[in-house]
């Protein structure tokens, strides 16, 4: 039945330049099914868009095929143009003849022209089993859990809570605020942090919507979008706030001291102690690792000289758990631990401190409280932790250039007969007023020198510190002594990140911060439905950033939850319930538990338990992980069935002339195509051989899909997915990698090289390592040279016997 | 003297042969000078190992007339300290080599005194012959 | 913070191990030049010390020079055929029973360790560059690939410092001793036996001889290696900069582990004076003298009058020696 319409896009010269896209209208004007081919300037244009929408009017298509840039770029852009038509947007294909060919193939005109007609090939294979699909809705409700309390985590909790939604704020530390609670003045105004932060805390404990667990710690979390089953275990404080009047009185009677955290250590506090002047929740807490001991009751001094009786020693961890249905990540940084970069001598040597340590030196000394002498002589280091191979901290910091723009001239200004030098390689000041801060600092005579100190000598006597640097701008090498040095540290991730992205299934950056969905478009959603990020978990940055990256997760929260409903799309499992015989197999193959073994409806069939498979669809991500455990094909997946996938494979490899040979690539959703469009986008060009068919991810190709692919004359196969820990669908490498094995067995037995299959596990940014992977697998079936007609011929006998025996 | 510096395509040839020679990025070096002021021998030296780089990268030739090069005590210092992963001591074993490999020593074992070679161990010859001769 | 992984002292633990150190452990040992000669005195110690630990160092048959330098440029090859020609014994050693499955390779001398380790890892990554170097030396078996070169130090450090101290007869109280590492024990970082920037392996064997390690800022600093043939008084400067601090941090006594910086250290003294009358000799002794005396071996076997700054005095003073 001809309702297919087929559309070529120009995309202004960036398809035209390279594809001659008259020879691929001819082509589709060729194919089966094809009721009309149209080519345009711009498809994804108004009067593009207006021309598909009346075609399907006038012409009454009942499919769309329009072969342009990535699905992934402009893919929601014609479902919506379809579904304005009346179409389902589920009969939507597009042939991805940009980023996967006229971009990366450009010096090739020719072959990617041909490339091109065969990804419109393979489009239109797929076009023609689609079915038209609608969206499946599920509920949603109006919570979501803020891990962490800092900057990013109080703005976020206030915007939703202020916008109606209940909050859950989990916090570790006894207080909220996070590091910008141990700061001294923040650049470039010179606003008192403390003073600019202590009203959003307050509204934070006054807020009726925000529910704050501070002192806890995430034990667990389960489920997914609409259902996040989180376990939250509480910390005994042993102080009850409602009772305390914060007189003070225990603090005097408590024997223990220790580090103050808030001070980086250079003060101490008792076992029993108030966070901060203006913590929220305001209550003391015993710290138990450093009290003397509770059970059993070592000490209990506090306990004594406490009027109100606020302290109760029988108290105990709490583990509780609720529902959310949105989570914000924003667990934040650690400074760079210093003592890593050794030649610094940071931990060694008593006039090295870290920036932090300064920020509490500053505010301790602006209350006429100094806690050391600062000398007369300083010199500030750049990039200590950051762009740094040998720390392996290759990313800049950020924020650094700037905080010591500022702390150089805080010490300056309050002291203007000292000494003070900036030791960087570049002085960032990239952001609204910082050029301006900069220079101020100039004119008040900090002095910038150009070169990185390379080590730190401590006098054995005088403790002073000789540093050793190029001047780079006169070449001069400065050897010269400083009374105190302050490393500029970097940021780190925080350690409890660690914990909620393995939760969450979260992905990394390479530099280790979590990795946001779309580095332009997506900058605070991940991979994972439901969770944002918010602030320094995703990547270093200062607090106007902060701030407003919180506000855009909480909006983009509110976004998912506001209608009380969201969409997904019908990607899904689903059983051809006549080939079923309810053997079970798939149930335990399925990582959210999707599947279960129901009663026989009506429908005959073979039934060995008088049950066949049933698929929950609110649990189902449709990964098709399930689909290769089952030896009766009776399991499908939704817009990538058995037969698309067929006829894609088929169509994939229809103009292979005799001698080529030709590398079946197929990439995931997440990572694997998205990979081989950034390629396309950075213009690498890799193997002309290949052909990329696009997945939920590649547990789809079962075993028996990978050996058709062989018998219809594929030469090598690629798996690209992504990496395990960060994959979207748990359990989806080790079934691939099951697979996997399966497949090549039977290519030792048929006496095939078994390394034409392969599996490559890739993050996003590993552009080298795609091509890399391509080009070595095309070079190697090229130099084995075409599976014979009679070998494939083998592959393709007897598959069910040979898989499942 | 102040120098004005064209950058020609033999300049680009020269930077390309050194970085071939010594499998090493060289445009990567952002001249931040921990190179030199790890440099135990820098003190001696004309130009600062960064210098060296620079005008490695800017296929300046002259950069083969100074002394720096032959001042190195390959100690590997730079390399492990390079923020941007170089071995800057390879870098200058290749400026070495262009020289000795026509044939043109740096040392000639014959000009040591006598009251020196009694003294001198087997391994200090045989590493100043190594690294000074072709 | 876990160890990184390219931690030397990690990669030591998960060498192959026989039973590491049942008595008589027969393992191949390179001396290189200058342990025959100038610095006979580190050899002859060495061999004392490692004799009472149950360690025998079974000299390489046929061993050559290993050419001190390692070659540092992208293309040459024949600088790396005199280190792999010495690989090659050890596996001949083990097929002719001179040593039962022990392919490590021990090197005294630190610039032989450090040749012989570089070439060692540069084959085994270019397997192609390997081929090419078989085919060369045709006239040798072709090298397998299955030496591992360690330094006497890293032996050391596996057989556990508290071995030492229990063989320790005389404890060096009251000697303050500064290491000194100089460059090829520790860089580059994957040849480095310890960090480069912050090593201790000398420290703890000091500790388990009793004496009292010092630390010296400059301990990983170049004594100038070879460019004490062009300009002995460049290395004289660093050579009093290198001592001098150490001097100041209180130490009276520098060990090191290879003959050229021996020859930098002490040698060169006689430079360091000639620029700087007021300078205070610095007796420097290669780190199993220490040993042998700790261990009361004789003191031939110390071989202190090889020295060129004579330790006996100090040591005299310190009631260490007669």
């Amino acid at each position: 039945m001809k309702k297919i319409g087929v559309y070529i896009c120009h995309c202004g010269g960036n398809i035209s330049e390279v594809v001659d896209v008259k020879k691929v209208v001819a082509f589709a004007e060729k194919e089966a099914d094809v009721a009309l081919v149209r080519d345009h300037e711009h498809m994804c244009s108004e009067t593009g868009q207006k021309l598909v929408m009346d075609d399907i009017a006038g012409h009454k298509l009942d499919k769309v095929v329009i072969a342009a840039c990535s699905p992934q770029f402009q893919g929601p852009t014609f479902k919506a143009t379809l579904e304005k038509a009346g179409l389902s947007p589920y009969v939507l294909e597009m042939a991805n003849i940009r980023e996967q060919c006229a971009w990366p193939h450009f010096d090739f005109p020719a072959e990617a022209t041909e490339k091109a007609q065969g990804l419109a090939r393979i489009a239109i294979a797929k076009a023609r089993l689609d079915e038209p699909l609608t969206k499946k809705t599920f509920p949603i409700g109006k919570r979501v859990l803020v891990v962490g309390a800092g900057v990013a985590g109080i703005q976020a909790s206030l915007d939703l809570a202020d916008a109606g939604f209940d909050v859950h704020l989990v916090e570790s530390k006894p207080s909220i605020g996070g590091k910008m609670l141990q700061l001294s003045r923040t650049f470039p105004t010179e606003d008192c942090a403390a003073c600019i932060l202590s009203p959003k805390m307050a509204d934070v404990g006054a807020n009726p919507n925000i529910h704050l667990w501070a002192y806890s710690e995430i034990e667990d979390i389960q489920g997914y979008l609409g259902n996040y089953k989180v376990t939250v275990r509480k910390k005994p404080t042993y102080v009850d706030p409602d009772k305390c009047t914060c007189c003070g009185e225990c603090v005097d009677a408590c024997p223990v001291a220790v580090p103050k955290e808030l001070d980086e250590g250079l003060s101490t506090r008792k076992a029993i102690y108030l966070a901060s002047p203006i913590a929220v929740p305001h209550s003391y807490v015993i710290d138990d690792k450093t009290c003397l001991g509770i059970f059993p009751l070592a000490c209990g001094k506090c306990q004594d000289v406490c009027d109100p009786g606020a302290i109760d020693f029988d108290v105990y961890p709490e583990s509780i758990t609720f529902t959310v249905d949105t989570i914000v990540v924003g667990t934040g940084y650690e400074i760079f631990d210093a003592t890593q970069k050794k030649v610094y001598g940071f931990g060694k040597y008593e006039n090295v401190i870290t920036a932090l340590d300064m920020e509490r030196m500053i505010v301790y000394a602006s209350e006429g409280n100094p806690m050391r002498p600062m000398g007369k002589k300083i010199a500030f280091i750049q990039c200590v932790g950051s762009r740094d191979e040998q720390v392996k901290n290759e990313y800049c910091s950020r924020i650094c250039c700037m905080y010591a723009v500022k702390l150089s001239q805080l010490v300056k200004r309050s002291d203007p007969k000292r000494d003070v030098y900036v030791f960087y390689t570049d002085l960032r000041a990239y952001g609204k007023g910082f050029e301006e801060y900069y220079k101020r600092g100039q004119a008040e005579g900090v002095k910038y020198i150009r070169g990185r100190p390379a080590e730190l000598i401590e006098d054995p006597r005088t403790k002073k510190i000789t540093l050793k640097v190029e001047d780079t701008l006169t070449r001069d090498i400065i050897e010269s002594e400083f009374d105190l040095v302050v490393l500029s540290v970097g940021l780190r991730p925080h350690p409890g990140t660690e914990r909620i992205a393995n939760l969450l299934r979260l992905a990394k950056s390479p530099d280790g911060f979590l990795q946001e969905a779309h580095p332009k478009f997506r900058p605070v959603d991940t991979l994972t439905d439901g969770v944002f990020l918010a602030g320094t978990v995703q990547g270093p940055k200062d607090i106007p950033d902060t701030v407003a990256q919180a506000s855009a997760a909480s909006s983009r929260a509110i976004r998912l939850m506001n209608r009380g409903e969201y969409d997904v799309d019908p990607v899904m499992a689903f059983v051809h319930e006549a080939s079923c015989d309810g053997c079970g197999l798939c149930v335990g193959q399925c990582p959210t538990n999707a599947i279960s073994l129901a009663s026989r409806g009506s429908n005959a069939g073979p039934s060995l338990s008088g049950k066949v498979a049933e698929i929950n669809e609110a649990l189902c991500k449709g990964c098709g992980s399930c689909i290769a455990s089952c030896p009766k094909d009776a399991l499908d997946l939704h817009c990538y069935t058995n037969d698309q996938l067929a006829e894609e494979i088929r169509a994939a490899l229809a103009a292979k002339k005799g001698g080529d040979v030709r590398v079946l690539v197929f990439a995931d959703d997440m990572t694997g195509y998205r990979l081989a469009d950034n390629v396309g986008t950075a213009k690498m060009p890799y193997a002309l051989d290949s052909r990329i068919i696009r997945v939920p991810s590649c547990c789809r190709i079962t075993p028996k899909l990978m050996l058709q692919a062989f018998a219809l004359g594929a030469d090598g196969i690629l798996l690209c997915e992504s990496e395990a820990k960060s994959n979207p669908y748990p359990h989806s490498v080790s079934t691939i990698k099951s697979n996997l094995a399966k497949v090549k067995g039977i290519l030792e037995n048929e006496k095939i090289h078994r390394d034409r299959v392969r599996l490559v596990e890739f993050v996003t940014v590993m552009l080298g390592g795609f091509v890399k992977n391509i080009n070595e697998l095309s070079n190697f079936v090229r130099k084995l040279g075409p599976l014979s007609a009679e070998e494939s011929g083998r592959l393709g006998q007897d598959m069910d016997k040979k898989l499942f025996g | 003297m102040i120098k004005k510096i064209a950058i020609t395509s033999e300049n680009v040839d020269f930077l390309e042969k050194i970085s071939k020679l010594s499998d090493q990025v060289i445009t990567k070096c952002d001249q931040c000078g921990t190179c030199s002021g790890s440099c135990p021998m820098v003190g001696e030296m004309d130009i600062t190992p960064a210098q060296l780089m620079r005008m490695v990268l800017l296929g300046q030739e002259e950069v083969m007339d100074s002394k720096a090069m032959w001042i190195c005590a390959s100690c590997f210092a730079c390399t492990v300290r390079c923020p941007r992963g170089l071995d800057v001591s390879r870098v200058a074993e290749a400026l070495r080599q262009i020289t000795l490999r026509q044939a043109v020593d740096h040392i000639d074992l014959n000009d040591i005194p006598d009251c020196e070679m009694k003294r001198l161990p087997q391994i200090a010859l045989v590493s100043a012959g190594r690294k000074f001769t072709g | 913070m876990s160890p990184a992984k390219n931690d030397p002292r990690q990669k030591s633990k998960d060498s192959p191990e026989t039973s590491p150190f049942s008595p008589g452990l027969k393992i191949p040992y390179f001396p290189g030049c200058t342990l025959k000669t100038t610095a006979k005195n580190f050899e002859t110690s060495a061999l004392a010390v490692a004799e009472l630990l149950g360690i025998e160092l079974v000299e390489l048959p046929r061993w050559n020079c290993c050419g001190t330098v390692t070659s540092l440029t992208s293309d040459d090859l024949i600088h790396h055929v005199a280190p792999v020609r010495n690989l090659v014994r050890v596996e001949e050693m083990n097929d002719n029973g001179a040593v039962d499955e022990e392919t490590r390779l021990v090197a005294l001398c630190t610039m032989c360790f450090n040749v012989l380790k570089r070439s060692n890892l540069r084959v085994l990554e270019k397997p192609e560059e390997l081929e090419k170097i078989n085919n060369f030396m045709y006239l040798e078996k072709d090298y397998q690939g299955k030496v591992q070169v360690v330094h006497f130090l890293e032996l050391l450090r596996d057989l556990g410092f508290a071995k030492v101290k229990e063989k320790v007869q005389k404890t060096l109280r009251g000697l303050k001793v500064a290491p000194y590492y100089g460059c090829l024990l520790l860089r580059p970082k994957e040849i480095g036996i310890d960090d480069p920037e912050d090593p201790t392996i000398l420290s703890e064997l000091l500790e388990a001889l009793g004496a009292e390690p010092i630390n010296n800022p400059f301990k990983t600093r170049c004594c100038g290696s070879y460019q004490t043939v062009r300009d002995r008084h460049a290395v004289a400067e660093l050579t009093y900069d290198i001592l001098g601090r150490a001097r100041k941090e209180g130490a009276e006594l520098v060990i090191t582990s290879c003959p050229l910086c021996m020859f930098n250290l002490a040698d060169r003294q006689k430079e360091v004076v000639e620029k700087h009358p007021g300078f205070e000799p610095m007796p420097v002794l290669y780190f199993t003298q220490l040993m042998a005396l700790a261990f009361g071996l004789e003191e031939n076997a110390c071989g202190f009058d090889q020295n060129y700054v004579d330790a006996r005095p100090l040591l005299k003073g310190k009631a260490l020696i007669k």
